[in-house]
């Protein structure tokens, strides 16, 4: 029991260090990245690379004037970018980040915690993740702030819907299962999710962007009409946790698609190749390399996202509506309902 | 129609969008292959301060008072440059050279102070061009940047070349510039020749 307390502690410090790692190189990775696509070279001084950049930037914002606006609500102020951070951080427990390792003939799962609602969880986290931009915005007491958590709430919320449909279609085809560990299990043996769900990964990737706040759905931080969006009044680093937040999202929105739609930790010829160089089921280098595996994905899907940022122009409001509700919800209906009739017809559905 | 300048230029329709365009997939995959192509061209930057990009040997940079070959101040303190220049960046004030001081200035008078404001000069070369005692010459240095706007004016401690770190200005002081500066046009050059003075034609 201790020893399972001490190791589950272990991983959830190792899960919260790497994704504000990973964050916080998002931050230097996007602007490289953007650099590349414009022929540029980006922050190249702090360090080799300029691979310090980001504890510039935190040290930074750690160090500039904090200011908190008279006519704020200041508990309330305050409350928004925590609770921001504090959501985009809980969604990575219930991912499975690797194979389980089997030491002494004990099992140890390379994830937080197993609960058998964990699409529910997470839909339920990123739900509440909308209300740190809604609160943070609605307590700068600036109408730019306000219009833009209310922009970002409504966007949030539509888009929900249409994400929602596209991966009831994919529970359908993994069997009815909301456990993240069964979904990216099933992909081991099969092919992965992609194959049967291409149209669900497209809508689950077009609301994934929208989701998280990043272009060409970033409006409720549009600098050209909003000043600054939701975090208009905001310094210091509570700023810097409102972009940092971002990264996470992207992060872990990343990663769940990594993992829904491409097999997590899995890939083509996985146990072939553990067979050839010899490595038993569940030794911890099989567990690396699997990490290694789901890392790349996710890598790739960030890279995707920047690259994304950096080429298309932002939606006008009325398009991003448009294309939420009168596009993207009746394509993941329709998808659902193929995905039904397909797969009633294999005998996966029973009434 | 208007005057076309490019013929790259498209004329505004507002037609309705086809399918493909209302589908938007085909112009984003356009577009995203555009700036992934860029991910692999050459960089336009030049990291400045470590590499610099080549200048011409004829770059008007900072200027340089020369000394003759014994190490005497060519300036005489005539103030030529200081009328030519248009943006009247250059003052001095002159003084006579006393006994013994030969191998410090070539001329009998000579530049007490001779200041340019850095701020104001245009880096035009017209004081090099004015010059009739071959002292003034733009070289290919950047000015400096500084804090404050009079460290901009630079004296005579700047301006003068060392003897030990002597200034090679030989590809602006071509044999075409001295023949250039001889023509009777250019009347405050050809007034004089050495020591012999020649009338203007004019």
């Amino acid at each position: 029991m201790i020893s399972l307390l001490i190791y589950k502690g272990i991983l959830c410090v190792a899960v919260f260090a790497f994704s504000l790692g990973v964050a916080a190189y998002s931050t230097w990775w996007e602007r490289k990245f953007a650099s590349f696509l414009q022929d540029r070279v980006g922050p190249d001084r702090a360090g080799p690379f300029g691979l310090l950049q980001p504890l510039a930037d935190g040290g930074k914002m750690f160090f500039k004037e904090e200011i908190i606006p008279n006519v704020s609500n200041r508990f309330l102020f305050i409350l928004g970018p925590s609770l921001f951070m504090l959501t985009s951080l809980m969604t990575g427990a219930v991912i499975p980040w690797g194979p389980d390792v089997i030491i002494g003939g004990k099992t140890y799962a390379f994830q937080v915690t197993d609960i058998n609602i964990g699409i529910l969880y997470l839909f339920g986290v990123v739900g509440i993740g909308v209300y740190g931009i809604m609160i943070g915005g609605w307590a700068s007491n600036n109408k730019y702030a306000l219009l833009g958590a209310i922009r970002a709430s409504s966007q949030m919320i539509s888009y929900e819907v249409a994400m929602g449909i596209s991966v009831i279609a994919l529970i359908i085809t993994a069997g009815g299962t909301l456990s993240l560990r069964e979904i990216l299990a099933q992909q081991d043996a099969g092919v992965c999710n992609f194959v049967y769900q291409p149209l669900g990964f497209l809508i689950f990737f077009v609301c994934a962007l929208a989701e998280t706040n990043r272009a060409p759905f970033d409006l409720p931080e549009c600098e050209s009409e909003l000043v600054g969006g939701y975090h208009t009044e905001y310094s210091s680093m509570k700023l810097g946790l409102f972009l940092f937040a971002e990264y996470t999202n992207m992060f872990i929105s990343s990663a769940i698609m990594a993992g829904f739609y491409f097999g997590g930790y899995n890939f083509p010829f996985a146990h072939e190749f553990y067979n050839a160089i010899g490595l038993q089921e569940g030794s911890w280098l099989i567990a690396l390399i699997g990490f290694g595996a789901y890392f790349t994905k996710i890598f790739i899907f960030i890279c995707v996202f920047m690259w994304i940022r950096w080429t298309l122009p932002r939606f006008r409001y009325d398009q991003l509506m448009n294309l939420g509700w009168k596009v993207l919800l009746p394509l993941s209906l329709l998808n659902l309902a193929l995905t039904v009739v397909v797969e009633y017809f294999r005998g996966n559905i029973h009434f | 129609m208007a005057l076309q300048l490019t013929n790259r230029s498209k004329v505004v329709s507002n037609k309705e969008q086809s399918v493909s365009e209302k589908l938007y997939l085909p112009g984003i995959i356009k577009g995203m292959s555009i700036t992934l192509s860029h991910l692999f061209k050459r960089r336009a930057t030049v990291k400045y301060p470590d590499e610099q990009r080549p200048r011409a040997e004829v770059y008007r940079g900072q200027h340089v008072l020369k000394r003759d070959d014994n190490g005497a101040e060519r300036c005489t303190a005539c103030g030529l440059c200081a009328v030519a220049c248009p943006a009247e960046a250059i003052t001095m004030e002159s003084a006579e050279r006393k006994k013994g001081e030969e191998n410090l200035y070539r001329e009998e008078k000579y530049a007490k102070t001779y200041e340019i404001n850095m701020l104001r000069c245009i880096f035009c070369g017209l004081c090099e061009e004015a010059c009739p005692k071959e002292a003034i010459f733009l070289t290919d240095r950047i000015v400096d940047t500084e804090f404050e706007r009079d460290d901009f004016v630079y004296g005579k401690d700047k301006l003068v070349e060392k003897t030990d770190k002597r200034i090679d200005v030989s590809k602006r002081q071509t044999l075409e510039v001295a023949a250039f500066k001889k023509l009777p046009g250019l009347k405050h050059n050809t007034m004089w020749d050495g020591k012999k003075q020649i009338k203007d034609k004019h």
